[in-house]
């Protein structure tokens, strides 16, 4: 980012005269904004996705009316949702409650700092970049329990209570088998990870390494328990909860914490693509990292990502809910013995092979 | 109305264009570049501040946490500005997504009881405020008598600081220089582990 900024100074005198500092801040705020505005369009259109593809399990139609097909259906649902009532309960805790959605949507946007979605296309190229995605998603637990605790509501409270249960437990085996890729690869950044994998389909992290293989999946798993997503959504089990954490929140609040759940959907996509699937590069040797051919590695990207949110959509119309033992032992007794192995592997073969 | 509008262009490529007028551009904005990270440096210690004294002074054990946590992300920012980014990280990731989080899981299963809605009076504040009040002279007279020898630069002088990830982590790792006190460590935590998962066991036999 700085450097991009410095390149623009250095090319404007415009830009020149202004004090570099103003520039930076303009700049990371644009930039931010950006991202915002991005993640949130494909956040609305997800939901769409959603609607559309569980209407077609179910052999209903789901939202064709608004634009092409239903496409901006989101915009008149968010319209609808600020036209509502702002209820707070009396028996809250005020502040608290106020505050909690934007500490859950600040715990999931702060995370696409450093995720790039596309060549050159990250606001924050940091050096251990895939760690601060890890890190800063465990903000959004704070956010929930916020959520829960001030709503004064039992149902609130045990759908945080299973929340906080599952999403800090999930975290170790996402993480570790997040780590498998790492240590493979020798780097934290994200950007450096996907260059790895320019090449044939068999450059792609997930066909490089047995352990890397057995992560994708692990990791996949991982991701839809902490994402809540069916069938892990026993926070919100709409059928015992009503809604779980969020049961007495309206209007704004509540498409905050909507929009929050399904920008983190986008984000474990995409991370998923760019830690076991290449990225932004098509799986052909061709270099899409200049001009026009990024924007079409940021296409690539999306493609990928948007089938890995067809697969979790698939899933959860399919699936039955996990009883809340069940959904322990998974963690526990399968999935992070099996992280741990798989990181024991990938160590291996970097003690064998010099890790390439 | 058409006339304003190339009126109005004029007015603006006089404004920008090349020339002495950027000198007057940038006569008209208060450079703040060298004062920035002083600013952002400010505006975090008094978050952490501010915070932690919420924290300590809430009437309820729950809001004192959530102030605890903007507490802890003062302290990251300040780490994270000072160049130990993998240090701000494992800040955020321990005390945030680990304690605090477990902290308040405490407080939510122990329900509403007289300590959370903060009913009780708060005991032992004299050695409570005798302790604390040791700690900070203790710190202060360390702080003020240590020689950081930076020569009187400022933040804005120096160079952007390189990646400490992966410094640390060979640090670890190396024989000669953590490895023993990692590893030494990594069996306490194990130890403390298991002792806690020995302590909440099921009794099979009815003991």
């Amino acid at each position: 980012m700085k450097s991009f900024l410095d390149g623009l100074i250095d090319g404007s005198s415009l830009l020149q005269a202004v004090p570099r500092g103003l520039v930076y801040t303009v700049g990371i705020l644009l930039a931010c904004k950006a991202v915002l505005l991005l993640v949130s369009l494909f956040a609305g259109e997800i939901v769409w996705m959603e609607r559309r593809i569980s209407g077609r399990m179910q052999a209903r139609i789901g939202p064709n009316r608004v634009g092409p097909q239903g496409l901006l259906q989101f915009l008149a649902d968010g319209v609808k949702l600020m036209a509502k009532e702002d209820v707070i309960p009396t028996s809250a805790d005020r502040l608290v409650f106020l505050i909690a959605p934007y500490i859950v949507f600040a715990g999931v946007f702060a995370a696409f700092a450093a995720v790039p979605l596309g060549a050159g296309l990250v606001p924050a190229n940091l050096t251990f970049g895939l760690f601060y995605v890890l890190a800063i998603t465990s903000v959004e637990v704070v956010g929930v329990i916020m959520a829960g605790w001030s709503s004064n509501s039992k149902w609130s409270i045990l759908g945080t209570m299973r929340e906080v249960a599952q999403v800090i437990s999930y975290e170790m085996p996402l993480a570790i088998s997040a780590l498998t890729v790492a240590v493979l690869a020798g780097t934290l950044n994200l950007t450096e990870i996907v260059d790895q994998q320019q090449g044939w389909v068999w450059q792609w992290w997930v066909l490089r390494s047995p352990a890397t293989f057995v992560g994708f999946f692990l990791f996949f798993t991982a991701a839809l328990a902490a994402l809540k997503r069916a069938p892990f959504d026993l926070p919100e089990a709409e059928s015992e909860l009503v809604a779980g954490f969020h049961t007495e929140y309206t209007g704004f609040r509540f498409a905050i914490f909507f929009l929050a759940e399904y920008a983190g959907m986008f984000l474990f996509s995409v991370l998923t693509v760019v830690l076991f699937f290449g990225g932004w590069h098509p799986g052909v040797p061709v270099s899409l990292t200049t001009g026009i051919g990024r924007a079409l590695g940021f296409l690539v990207l999306f493609a990928k990502s948007a089938f890995f949110l067809s697969v979790m959509i698939w899933i959860r119309w399919s699936l039955p809910r996990y009883r809340v033992d069940k959904v322990m032992y998974l963690c526990y007794k399968v999935l992070l013995p099996w992280s741990v192995a798989a990181m024991v592997v990938a160590a291996l073969q970097v003690l064998l092979t010099g890790g390439r | 109305m058409p006339t304003v509008l190339p009126a109005l262009a004029d007015v603006f490529a006089d404004v920008f264009a090349a020339g002495p007028s950027h000198a007057l551009l940038a006569s008209m904005i208060p450079d703040l570049t060298p004062i920035l990270p002083g600013l952002i440096f400010y505006g975090l210690a008094g978050l952490a501040i501010v915070s932690a004294v919420a924290a300590a002074t809430a009437p309820k054990i729950v809001h004192a946490a959530f102030g605890l946590m903007a507490a802890f992300f003062g302290v990251a920012g300040m780490y994270a500005l000072l160049g130990s980014d993998f240090l701000a990280l494992t800040q955020v990731v321990v005390y945030v997504g680990g304690i605090l989080v477990l902290l308040v899981f405490g407080v939510l299963l122990t329900g509403r009881t007289k300590a959370a809605l903060g009913l009780e009076r708060p005991t032992h504040v004299m050695p409570a405020a005798f302790a604390g009040g040791a700690l900070l002279f203790g710190l202060l007279g360390a702080i003020l008598s240590s020689d950081f020898g930076d020569g009187g630069r400022t933040m804005a002088d120096l160079p952007e600081p390189p990646s400490t990830t992966a410094a640390l982590g060979r640090a670890f790792l190396d024989p000669n220089q953590y490895l023993l006190p990692f590893e030494l460590v990594s069996v306490f935590l194990l130890a403390a582990l298991i002792g806690a998962a020995f302590l909440v066991r099921r009794r099979r036999d009815g003991q």
